[in-house]
């Protein structure tokens, strides 16, 4: 899976999760899950467990907590692929 | 082979004892007071479920207007009930804080489905199974029980919990 290839099926699970006032078009990687896409702490927790599942990882607390744009995500989304 | 069984016997109505300090524990960390709390006691906790009563006291001020002149319990009580024994507590129980430090919490989302009316003066029996509590949020299969043991609603209800100093 390439660097596109996993911001595709990151973007596909944020969709899910997006308040009905922001347009898919309106995420990019720098987008802030809360402050930008009004998502809610609590969907942002089922957006990593989501996440867990579509690249079989684990996330920890600390990585939950630096996780605050898109591209937060991928870099920790890449960090544990390479440590599987 | 008799001692030893005596010795667990008393063991075990030590733990009782502890479990049962640990319930009240609970109670007393609970962020609400009259007329908005929901928790009568605990009946039972472990990690993966928790059981606890209340009663809708007949006096309370919402018979007064839910409905007119026939008092019935409103469906957002009986989910803040659900949500008090099967998030709340369960959620204090969870985090397994010795201190009652203060606690950051909020329902993030609930989805009941209503079976049978709840009049003034029934208890009710709230249980609560664990989907998961990761990353603070805690997300539950909820079911309440009359005396009868009908089953009056259940649901799924989420919230965040954790403590505030915790930042």
């Amino acid at each position: 899976m390439n660097t596109e290839e996993r911001y595709k099926k990151l973007l596909e699970i944020v969709k899910l999760y997006l308040p009905e006032d922001v347009s898919e078009d309106a995420i990019s990687e720098e987008s802030h899950f809360i402050d930008e896409l009004n998502i809610n702490s609590a969907n942002l927790v089922d957006i990593v467990l989501d996440v867990e599942d579509a690249f079989d990882i684990m996330l920890e607390n600390d990585d939950m907590d630096q996780m605050a744009t898109v591209h937060d995500a991928l870099v920790i989304i890449d960090k544990k692929l390479l440590e599987k | 082979m008799f001692y030893e069984s005596k010795t667990s016997i008393l063991k075990s109505v030590s733990e009782i004892q502890i479990i049962k300090m640990n319930y009240k524990s609970l109670l007393d960390k609970l962020p609400y007071s009259k007329p908005f709390l929901f928790v009568d006691d605990i009946e039972h906790v472990d990690s993966n479920s928790i059981t606890g009563r209340y009663t809708f006291h007949e006096d309370s001020h919402f018979y007064n207007g839910h409905f007119k002149d026939n008092p019935v319990t409103p469906g957002v009580l009986l989910t803040e009930c659900c949500a008090q024994i099967g998030l709340v507590c369960f959620g204090l129980f969870l985090l397994n804080d010795e201190e009652a430090s203060a606690l950051k919490i909020g329902m993030s989302s609930s989805e009941m489905e209503f079976y049978i009316p709840v009049y003034p003066n029934e208890k009710v029996t709230v249980s609560s199974e664990k989907i998961y509590f990761r990353f603070n949020k805690l997300k539950c299969n909820v079911k309440m029980y009359n005396e009868k043991g009908e089953l009056i609603c259940k649901g799924v209800i989420a919230g965040m919990i954790k403590k505030a100093d915790n930042e």
